[in-house]
């Protein structure tokens, strides 16, 4: 009886006092989301669907009129469009399969008991990770001069022709291709070297009790253990790639002959320099439509292979 | 033999990892010794190894056509004040989401997401429309404001927060603290590794970030770094030296931080995503 009443107090002491505070447990959590959502409302729900609506408007100046779907149709015939979206869809398919399989190589060396001053080799390999694009690829712009640039230096002591890397189409999209390469290398390599150290050594040590070698014990246990990191590394990559903006900017302004426009570059380009906004925000959608398309595909394919 | 064979693999790897260390670090360290040489010993071959007297002179040179002292401290300030705010703005949401129960979260949570999946470009006319409306263009909040609630950090706060056992929190209500306490003196400090991972990707992002402050950056005076290097590119005669040292100084303050902070720095800009 004392006992319940005790309980009884402390709940009323602990109502009185909750009373004293400006926020109950009841009202808390929305004054502590309250200031993310005005933001988010602001910034980002509003421009998203704000941008649908441009979407099928032209603007001209402050005048906006709806013409439909006049956007999208002109989309469709825009030969620097579709570059635009081969370019990313080529640098997509070559750049990251080259850099997975670098980072997974790098990490799988760093990993072996082998090595000493690992501490030293992840640092220096995670360096890049932390450099501006800008800074990368400005650095880059000058190695890759076809005339004075290092990188063609390098190659004549192995007889390479000097290589028209920024004004050449092909080498171009190569140009942005190694930049991308050397920044996210490192990055991918320390997500791989976190997924390994992970595995149980156990695993190892019975594989090779009942006979495995390094080599059947590497893609019998490291490969299907690594998967949900290898996953993640890939779509975060391919969600990279389709915004592409920064390299290409300052490497080649999207040329030579649109040679390394790419999706967000053309978006830009529309917006804030021909300020034609109606037909920006359709190359906008187009892109969360890809997106939204790839990530399905992605996700789908993960699970047909879990199944 | 079985030694041999381990020793030969041995030095394999360690020339594969020294020739991937030279070209991981070879870029930068020709970064730095560019910004001390003047334009044309850049494109010296074979290149320059050591440091030459130029430094001052290219500080000078960027300061006159950039004024640089102040480009550096836009970017700076608007890191430092875009990381504390946005760290702390998506601690609280990340907290109401992890610890509490309330009407209409699912809904706030699909938003969160739905914002997280949603490609930024999309935004980006809309949010230039609205900087114009506002008459905040050249303006420092222009550059903070719009993706200080981060629906990512929000996400990753949330998932640390989960762990953060409920029996703590109870047993500060029951000692009689109010909400704000308890976020303020128990949740804060238990989730420091995590804040801390937060504040840098935030900062990273921030310090780094292009197309956002190439839109509604017009006047030098207000330029970030990213923004002043891209327009020396830009100009009619590009001069190598003082382009060198724009990137060694974009680039120096964060190498220092992350050689103090290593650890925390590979588990904020892999934005939390890898423990160790």
């Amino acid at each position: 009886m004392a006992q319940a009443e005790k309980i009884a107090e402390t709940t009323a002491n602990i109502r009185v006092k909750n009373r004293k505070y400006l926020l109950t447990p009841k009202s808390a959590p929305y004054i502590f989301i309250g200031p993310a959502f005005v933001f988010i409302l602001i910034f980002t729900v509003y421009p998203v669907i704000s941008s649908l609506f441009l979407s099928f408007q032209q603007v001209r100046g402050v005048e906006k009129s709806f013409v439909g779907l006049a956007n999208y149709s002109r989309l469709f015939h825009d030969p620097i469009f579709y570059k635009s979206l081969l370019n990313t869809f080529e640098i997509l398919i070559i750049q990251v399969p080259i850099m997975l399989f670098l980072a997974l190589v790098i990490a799988v060396g760093l990993h072996s008991s082998l090595i000493k001053a690992k501490a030293f080799f992840r640092i220096s390999f995670f360096m890049p990770a932390i450099t501006a694009l800008v800074a990368a690829s400005i650095v880059f712009m000058i190695l890759l001069d076809e005339h004075f640039g290092l990188v063609n230096y390098l190659l004549s002591f192995m007889g390479i022709d000097s290589i028209h890397w920024l004004t050449t189409p092909f080498w171009a999209k190569v140009s942005v291709i190694v930049v991308m390469t050397w920044r996210w290398t490192g990055y991918n390599m320390v997500i791989f070297l976190a997924g390994l150290q992970n595995i149980p050594s156990e695993l190892y040590e019975a594989a090779s009790i009942d006979g495995a070698g390094k080599v059947k014990q590497f893609f019998m246990i490291t490969i299907p253990l690594l998967k949900p990191v290898f996953i993640f590394t890939v779509v975060m990559s391919t969600i990279g790639t389709l915004q592409l903006f920064d390299e290409p900017f300052i490497l080649t302004h999207g040329g030579p002959n649109s040679a390394t426009m790419t999706i967000t570059l053309y978006l830009y380009e529309q917006g804030f320099k021909f300020f034609d906004f109606g037909y920006a925000s359709a190359i906008a959608y187009v892109l969360v439509l890809i997106t939204a398309l790839v990530s399905w595909i992605q996700m789908k394919l993960v699970g047909d292979i879990e199944e | 033999m079985i030694t041999q064979k381990k020793l030969s693999t041995k030095i394999g790897i360690y020339c594969l990892l020294v020739l991937g260390v030279i070209l991981s670090i070879g870029p930068f360290y020709w970064m730095l010794i560019g910004s001390t040489l003047p334009s044309g010993e850049i494109f010296h071959l074979p290149p320059k190894l050591l440091p030459g007297d130029y430094l001052a002179k290219n500080f000078q040179a960027l300061n006159e056509s950039l004024g640089i002292a102040k480009i550096f401290w836009n970017s700076i300030f608007i890191a430092i004040v875009y990381t504390i705010a946005s760290t702390f703005i998506c601690a609280m949401a990340g907290y109401a989401f992890a610890k509490f129960r309330f009407k209409g979260k699912n809904f706030f949570f699909f938003i969160i997401l739905f914002s997280l999946m949603i490609p930024f470009q999309v935004t980006l006319i809309p949010l230039f429309e609205l900087m114009v409306s506002f008459n905040w263009l050249n303006t420092y909040q222009a550059i903070i404001l719009p993706s200080l609630a981060s629906p990512f950090a929000i996400y990753l706060m949330r998932q640390n927060m989960q762990a953060v056992p409920d029996s703590i929190i109870e047993a500060s209500r029951v000692d009689g603290a109010g909400e704000l306490k308890i976020f303020f003196s128990v949740i804060l400090p238990v989730t420091r590794p995590t804040l801390a991972a937060v504040a840098i990707f935030q900062f990273m992002s921030q310090w780094n970030s292009l197309l956002w402050p190439l839109i509604t950056l017009n006047s030098k005076e207000m330029f970030t770094l990213p923004v002043a290097l891209s327009s020396l590119i830009g100009m009619a005669r590009i001069d190598y030296g003082q382009l060198m040292l724009g990137t060694t100084l974009s680039t120096i303050p964060i190498m220092i931080f992350f050689l103090v902070l290593q650890k925390q720095f590979i588990s904020g800009i892999l934005g939390g995503s890898v423990k160790e």
